[in-house]
């Protein structure tokens, strides 16, 4: 039906993001700590592009995020890597403060987890959107407004919220507004850090459904954040896998969830309740790590079970098995074990790997 | 009715809302009934979203609010009639709840293991001398063991772990009931079905019956015997989990199954809004969504 | 412990300044029992001799060394204030965690008493107190006095926390443990609380420090007891200032000013170091 977005091709490329580390350094009356939160990640977002990254909490997902939005404040400090976006000549953080709110909103928005981060209490939402967008449009009030007007048309919201208080509102509805506001100025890039997580069931898909509507219409490409593989399902195009700080799997969703490579993508896949599957979940053993001290090697190995002797020592490169499929696994490397890429796979059809 | 572990009888919750002259009552609870067989542990799931009364009703079930309407009984005895820290005691003795945050449910400036002393301590009257044995056993219910959670404060465990310690807790005293809010929702999914998965054990191997509220229609249909499904603090449908999750009457049950997303989605038509040919195909409800 | 005042020492400059004013005016006031000549007695040195090698601080116009007149002065004011706090923390915490953990009609019938205390004028019922006692004024009788008024503003405070407590799952499951609420109280939402009660018990010594100052300075305390106030009070008297006399009441102001100002940098300072939220980032937890 529609052809998917693909991130091959450089001109395609809204994202690159090459060897990000962003760490939190802490210094409290004396004592230094180093959190690394972003370690090493690499990454590219396409064109029209949904990218979905995955993790649980401790995986460095909301702190990669805030670093690609430029939206750091001490201790999170950026180590190295470099951040390009496709509307920008120059490395993200080469840009001084003014040119970084110009591009705000313009080029690069955001819908946060709770809207009352962005509207502000009590000031009617229609302020919200002069203060936000206004400025980055080149538009007259008159115009301006027509604009808004037809841009929540399009996403099927009534013009009278403009007139509401965002305490009038539901939770449901409010979101929807941060979505608009977060679409009205047709940014390029998109960063959307849980934006349904906080919403009801029902609300939740139709929120989903709109997200991907905007997305559609205004052409933009997104990075969407959230722990809910559920929600990654139903509309990442691709997808990323987080594991304490570092990118483990990544490859367009649909495969992720057909033959997920990583063990722990294997077991995050698994353990996912359906409804009429009555099958016993398994667990993993053992808890996320402390990203203050992250295990030796592979991050994963003290939970895997595939864990090997190379696993404790070195850390695995996040290596292309296939064209749009990479994974950091010594257990499924093409150059540590090519038989296991396909043992892998023949036992992700029976279920969990042991 | 001697037969019934839990059993509500038209049970109401109303809180006055409005100044003196516009004063509205309206109903977070609203005539639910239902019971639990003492013969027969069963996982009870209540399943609801934000403002259906499901949290209001576990509160009055663990007696911590009282019911403004109707009653609730405890093994055939009315929880307001219950009176005296020494009947309180019993009461909390048999049943016990399980929060939803693990983090919020141990206070983060004391040591994990004190909530397990006193419960051994003053609930179930274990001498001096046993509490470490059975602060032990019950942590080896679920998993843990005294030695890794002795002296730990909560931030030094993860969210699955603290919620394996609260249910530990919550069993030293040999309970007949759990109530469980929301127990699973702040856990990490890597150990999310681990938990789910204890409650079955716990229900199978220790006959003990659990509440399980919920917003989760997959969990719930994964561990649950019955269900009632709450909307605006009414009970709208209820009956065996699977019949009622495979096959849903009422309309607002049909729309909160439709509403699941399902994994089996991933990269197929079934995907949000893949439909763009029809942009009004998805009616939004500004004002009451 | 130890460790904990050597850190704050080496990386708070407010806490750094702080100590030292106070470890100044502390060991001030110890010196007092080292006083070769009893402070209170008249006309032990000569009269009105400026301040010198002999009489550091000068001598005051009652034949009193002002050096040793001050010493155990300000000895009294730092107990005078150390009790009064004491004495309203014990009744603010009381009544602020009991008010927020009961709730309903124990919290309303407590807060109505606090709001009365809140709105009564301190300084005139103080007038009256000293009228109503006149000669069995006594310093423990204004500190008792000024004790019962000065806890509500406190009380408010930490019943607010104690609200918030109340509703945290920590608390229930506290109850649901068995624990008494006694236990509750103390044990659980006590340390929630005293990073307030260590600030407001320096805030507090200011208040009643200054406050005794102030009813000393214009005569309605006990003149005899020897406070900062009460030299100011002598000094007026003697119309120090017009005498010339300026050492009379210089060396007073300066040191109730290192005081207040030692006083309150530790409660600043103090007050980062114990906020639970910065005490967990220390331990290791996301604060």
């Amino acid at each position: 039906m529609n052809a998917r977005p693909r991130a091959n091709g450089s001109a395609d490329v809204m994202l690159d993001v090459k060897n990000l580390r962003a760490y939190y350094v802490t210094k409290y009356f004396g004592t230094q700590r180093e959190v690394r939160a972003v370690d090493d990640i690499s990454l590219r977002v396409g064109r029209n592009e949904i990218y979905g990254l995955a993790g649980e909490s401790s995986s460095g997902k909301t702190t990669f995020i805030k670093t690609i939005a430029a939206a750091i404040r001490p201790p999170l400090t950026v180590v190295g890597g470099s951040i390009r976006y496709s509307f920008l000549d120059r490395d993200i953080y080469k840009l001084d403060r003014a040119a970084l709110s110009a591009i705000r909103w313009r080029h690069l928005s955001y819908i946060p987890q709770g809207s009352m981060n962005v509207l502000n209490p009590v000031r009617r939402v229609r302020e919200s959107f002069i203060d936000f967008a206004l400025p980055h449009m080149d538009l007259r009030k008159q115009q301006f407004f027509a604009a808004i007007v037809a841009h929540l048309e399009r996403l099927q919201l009534a013009p009278g919220v403009l007139d509401a208080y965002p305490h009038e509102l539901s939770g449901g509805m409010r979101q929807r507004i941060a979505i608009a506001l977060a679409t009205v100025c047709r940014p390029d890039f998109i960063i959307a850090d849980e934006p349904t997580t906080a919403l009801d069931v029902v609300v939740q898909k139709s929120v989903l459904e709109l997200i991907r509507e905007a997305q559609r219409e205004i052409g933009s490409s997104m990075i969407f954040v959230t722990h809910d593989m559920a929600v990654h399902a139903n509309i990442s195009d691709r997808l990323g896998i987080m594991y304490a700080g570092r990118l483990v799997e990544e490859a367009p969703t649909a495969e992720i969830f057909r033959s997920p490579k990583h063990p722990y993508t294997q077991h995050l896949i698994a353990s996912l309740p359906r409804i009429g599957d009555l099958s016993a979940k398994r667990a993993l053993t053992g808890a996320p790590p402390s990203l203050a001290e992250p295990p030796s090697g592979c991050r994963f190995h003290p939970r895997c079970p595939l864990a090997m002797d190379i696993c404790r020592e070195t850390h695995p490169e996040l290596v292309t098995i296939d064209p749009r499929h990479r994974v950091a696994c010594h257990a499924v490397s093409p150059v540590v074990r090519p038989d296991r890429v396909v043992a892998a796979a023949a036992k992700q059809r029976t279920g969990l790997v042991q | 009715m001697t037969g019934d572990l839990l059993n509500l009888e038209g049970v109401t919750k109303s809180y006055a809302s409005g100044g003196l002259l516009a004063r509205k009552t309206f109903n977070a609870v609203d005539g639910v009934s239902f019971a639990l067989d003492a013969s027969r542990p069963e996982i009870f799931a209540i399943i609801g979203e934000s403002g259906s009364g499901k949290t209001t009703l576990a509160r009055m079930i663990l007696n911590m609010v009282a019911a403004s309407a109707g009653t609730i009984r405890f093994r055939g005895k009315a929880l307001a009639t219950i009176r005296g820290r020494r009947a309180r005691l019993d009461f909390m003795r048999q049943v016990q709840p399980i929060f939803q945050n693990p983090y919020e449910a141990f206070n983060p400036l004391k040591r994990v293991d004190r909530y397990l002393y006193a419960t051994a301590r003053r609930l179930a009257g274990v001498g001096r001398r046993d509490v470490d044995r059975v602060c032990d056993e019950a942590l080896r219910k679920v998993g843990l063991s005294l030695a890794e959670v002795r002296g730990r404060f909560p931030h030094e465990l993860s969210g699955g772990q603290l919620q394996r310690t609260a249910i530990a807790r919550a069993l030293i005293s040999s309970p007949a009931l759990l109530v469980a809010d929301e127990p699973v929702s702040m856990v990490d999914a890597s150990l999310r079905m681990s938990i789910v998965e204890l409650f079955k054990a716990l229900r199978d191997e220790l006959g003990v019956s659990i509440v399980y509220i919920t917003h989760d229609l997959a969990t719930a249909y994964h561990i649950s015997d019955r269900i009632i499904i709450m909307q605006k603090g009414r009970v709208v449908e209820g009956g065996d989990a699977r019949a009622v999750l495979d096959n849903p009457q009422h309309p607002y049950s049909k729309l909160l199954k439709s509403a699941v997303l399902s994994p089996d989605n991933a990269g197929t038509d079934a995907q949000v809004a893949t439909d763009a040919s029809d942009p009004h195909s998805v009616p939004v409800n500004i004002r009451t969504v | 412990m130890l460790k904990t005042v050597r850190d704050l020492f080496r990386y708070n400059l407010e806490f750094a300044l702080g100590a030292i004013l106070i470890l100044i005016v502390f060991s001030f006031a110890a010196a007092s029992f080292f006083s070769p000549y009893p402070p209170m007695d008249s006309y032990v040195v000569a009269p009105d001799v400026p301040p010198s090698w002999a009489y550091p601080f000068g001598t005051n116009s009652r034949g009193q060394d002002v050096f040793w007149q001050l010493t155990l002065a300000i000895r009294n004011s730092l107990l005078f204030g150390l009790s009064v706090a004491l004495m309203s923390r014990i009744l603010s915490l009381l009544i602020g965690l009991v008010a927020g953990y009961a709730g309903g009609i124990t919290d309303r019938i407590l807060m109505t008493i606090n709001d009365t205390f809140v709105v009564i004028p301190l300084f005139p019922i103080l007038v009256l107190f000293f009228f109503m006692m006149r000669d069995n004024m006594s310093w423990p009788m204004l500190a008792i006095a000024m004790a019962s008024l000065g806890w509500p503003y406190d009380a408010r405070l930490i019943r607010s926390v104690a609200l918030s407590l109340r509703t945290r799952e920590f608390t229930a499951m506290s109850v649901f443990s068995g624990m008494s609420t006694r236990q509750i109280l103390v044990e659980e939402h006590l340390p929630y609380v005293l990073p307030i009660v260590f600030s407001t018990t320096l805030n507090n010594m200011n208040w009643s420090i200054g406050l005794e100052v102030t009813l000393s300075v214009i005569g309605f305390t006990n003149i005899e007891t020897p406070t900062i106030g009460t030299m100011i009070y002598w000094a007026n008297q003697h119309t120090a200032m017009v005498a010339g006399v300026w050492w009379w009441i210089f060396f007073p102001v300066v040191l109730v000013i290192m005081t207040f100002l030692g006083l309150y940098l530790l409660s600043v300072s103090m007050n980062e170091y114990i906020d639970p939220r910065s005490r967990l980032t220390r331990m290791g937890g996301q604060g």
